[in-house]
């Protein structure tokens, strides 16, 4: 089969660059090549094009350029918020706790867990309800004396869930306690204006709006105590060193600010596709749960389990009828491992190991969600019964 | 035209085998199975580390064609090394190599193949398959004899002969080795070893003690005189024919006769003791579909790697025969398979009792 004849269901993973972004980054590879921190008139061009793209993405986030840090992606940015945050405020104040939840992209959960292991902070996982919410008063409960920061996922990549970050970060400001959160799944659908959100950080990944892989954003307010953890020249007010990565940050910005422009359209337009996906896969496959929030969820996202099936099977048995999906233990060396985010929403292995995510793109029509609603039944009652032997 | 799901490894065989296919015009999908490994082996498992599946992934990417890794570990315990463990607590030598082809290639990853739509399971064993005038299919051994493994073949059935390709049966290893460079297509390091995937290298008998606790049950060793020449760590770690390892200084080399179970005895000889004339199979598998009703004259394999040997097979029912040979045959050990062929045709064999 070839590409031209499957249907793409795995924007949540990565999208297509977005033909305007790709005309928009052309020029600075090879003509407008040069280093932003070189004196010449090539550097002062790179320099522009940096600065440009460093103020579109400022207007989208309501705040200031400077305060616009660029990294290679989100999980760069998760790192650096995680790192230059909580060594920078331990340096302060001592504060050594760390409060997040436990349906953390792995960039942030793992690094937390590494600094708790390594570098003798505390890390604290918040209760999240069976559909992955955080609640505020949960927050506001747990924040102590010796709290260095809060970081809470904007939406999860699993289950979709939008958490209630605005609430959430009102309650960090009032504790005076540092708040990040990782937006790389809720950039494309999500408000991203950092002053409504109460954000002191969050990370962006240009590779989920249509933008290239290989570039990323962190937000930094102002007066935020953060060291870099990646050391070098000033680039990116010392913040991150590194010859700056024009073409691609171009890019990002371009994808950005077209992100916003479309994103009604785009919500309305994949919110009505989503809605028919779960109501028929709830009524067409037995023993079937839907994954994270019926309302709090990205728009272009549907994720599911299903009773006694592995889900890597699914997968591959979707893949060869040319339909391409993902699950939160996608594993690609046969060897799964139930999720452990549903495991922490209280799915046990016999339905944890059986999720499906379907999330969909400026590219998915109603007749794509059609062929996966016609074969989808049979592929899991396939894969149950290979299970079954 | 058809699909045909191919059962990759990373190594030479099944990667031009799933060549041959792409270039056959076939629509092709590559299949790899994650087999159980001891836990902290599975870098050292013969069959499927984790390299020779990236290597088996590459190919794929060359050739084009999608590829997926199966998860049979689970199966895999249950099955071939459940087999392997109970075969020596039962006195015998079990071949886990036939088990792991008939239940878990030609059953759980055939059934992942015709899920996935295949028509055909192909794999990179060296054998034919043709389909004779009668309309019944037949397992024929390879082109290049000294690669032909239509012994572990022997397990298979009219069905699944129907719905499996050997792609490189009709080729020579050095020919096979052609084609993947004419393909352009990277090879998987492996040791070239029969020891079992699972056994990583290691010892089976300290794999037996780890997995079974399978106790050390001393007992004496004797000669055919009831003489007792030494003593042995417990029958299970030994097989018939077996002559290192016994511990026992004597004047000419010894070997292992028999296994006596009743009284934990381990007998042993001299070279000219060992050997029978005779032999007995059961779980007769005839590729036919139709067991013979009359004795016959058959060429006999007693192990993989043996020569054949020519015997008369007396077919005792549907399921169990027993053969006969004009002279002593050694290393006849229950437990391998006995294979039958009559010219280049593998007509099936059973397990030696």
């Amino acid at each position: 089969m070839m590409t031209k004849d499957r249907i793409y269901l795995d924007y949540a993973a990565t999208t297509p660059v977005d033909p305007r972004v790709f005309e928009a980054m052309l020029p600075y590879f090879s003509q407008q090549f040069g280093n932003p921190s070189s004196m010449h008139y090539f550097g002062q061009l790179a320099e522009s094009a940096l600065d440009e793209s460093r103020q579109s993405i400022a207007n989208t986030l309501h705040c200031s350029p400077d305060e616009v840090i660029f990294t290679s992606c989100g999980s760069e940015s998760d790192n650096l918020a995680l790192r230059g945050g909580a060594l920078a405020v331990r340096q302060k104040s001592g504060a050594n706790h760390i409060l997040i939840s436990p349906v953390e992209h792995h960039a942030v959960s793992h690094t937390a867990l590494q600094f708790a292991e390594l570098y003798g902070f505390e890390v604290e996982f918040l209760p999240v309800d069976h559909y992955g919410i955080v609640d505020p008063q949960d927050v506001a409960k747990r924040i102590r004396a010796n709290t260095a920061l809060v970081s809470i996922i904007y939406a999860n990549n699993e289950i979709g869930t939008i958490n209630p970050i605005s609430e959430i970060g009102g309650i960090c400001h009032n504790a005076g306690v540092l708040f990040h959160s990782d937006a790389v799944q809720a950039t494309a659908y999500c408000t991203m204006d950092v002053q409504a959100l109460n954000l002191d950080m969050v990370s962006i990944g240009a590779h989920k709006f249509y933008g290239p892989k290989g570039v990323g954003v962190l937000y930094v307010r102002q007066g935020t105590p953060i060291i870099p953890i990646q050391t070098g020249g000033g680039q990116e007010h010392g913040l991150r060193a590194g010859t700056s990565n024009i073409p691609y940050i171009v890019g990002m910005a371009k994808a950005l600010e077209i992100a916003q422009q479309e994103r009604l359209d785009r919500t309305a337009h994949l919110q009505i596709l989503r809605d028919h996906l779960i109501t028929e896969i709830m009524n067409t496959v037995d023993d079937t749960q839907l994954t994270g929030h019926q309302v709090y969820r990205l728009p272009n996202h549907a994720s599911f389990v299903f009773k006694n099936v592995d889900g890597n099977t699914l997968l591959m048995l979707l893949d060869v009828n040319g339909i391409a999906c993902s699950s939160g233990s996608a594993c690609k060396t046969g060897d799964p491992e139930p999720s452990e985010i549903l495991v922490a929403l209280g799915f046990s292995r016999e339905w944890a190991l059986g999720s499906l995510r379907v999330s969909m793109g400026t590219g998915t029509m109603m007749t794509d969600i059609d062929t996966l609603l016609s074969i989808l039944p049979e592929q899991v009652n396939r894969a149950r019964k290979l299970v079954a032997r | 035209m058809p699909r045909v799901a191919i059962a990759m490894s990373g190594g030479v065989d099944s990667s031009v085998a799933a060549a041959l296919l792409v270039e056959q015009g076939y629509e092709v999908i590559g299949l790899m199975l994650r087999l159980w490994s001891e836990p902290g082996t599975q870098e050292s498992n013969r069959c499927c580390t984790p390299a020779a599946m990236d290597v088996a992934r590459r190919v794929a990417a060359r050739l084009g064609i999608p590829f997926y890794a199966i998860d049979g570990q689970q199966v895999f315990y249950d099955i071939v090394v459940n087999y392997f463990v109970d075969g020596y607590t039962q006195s015998r030598t079990p071949n886990p190599c036939l088990v792991c082809n008939r239940f878990i290639r030609w059953e759980y990853l055939f059934q992942h193949a015709r899920a996935f739509g295949a028509d055909f399971l192909a794999t990179g064993h060296y054998a034919r398959i043709a389909l004779d005038s009668h309309g019944v299919n037949r397992l024929i051994r390879a082109k290049d004899m000294n690669k032909d493994q239509s012994y572990v073949l022997h397990i298979l059935n009219q069905e699944l002969l129907a719905h499996t390709l050997f792609p490189v049966g009709a080729y020579l290893k050095s020919e096979v080795r052609d084609i993947a460079l004419r393909f352009g297509l990277p090879a998987a390091q492996r040791r070239d070893s029969q020891d079992l995937c699972f056994l990583a290298g290691g010892d089976y008998r300290d794999f037996l003690v780890r997995n079974n606790n399978l106790p050390e049950n001393p007992g004496p060793i004797l000669n055919n005189a009831g003489e007792v020449l030494g003593q042995h760590r417990g029958l299970a770690f030994y097989t018939i024919g077996q002559r290192k390892g016994l511990a026992i200084s004597h004047p000419f080399p010894l070997y292992v006769l028999e296994k006596d179970y009743q009284h934990n005895a381990l007998v042993v000889g001299t070279s000219e003791q060992l050997g029978s004339q005779e032999l007995y199979a059961d779980r007769v598998n005839w590729i036919s579909g139709a067991p013979p009703r009359q004795a016959f004259m058959a060429q006999v394999k007693i192990r993989y790697r043996a020569k054949d040997i020519p015997g008369e097979v007396f077919p005792l029912d549907d399921q169990r025969i027993q053969i006969k040979f004009s002279t002593p045959v050694r290393d006849i050990t229950p437990g391998q398979a006995a294979v039958l062929y009559q010219e280049d045709v593998c007509l099936g064999g059973g397990i030696i009792q």
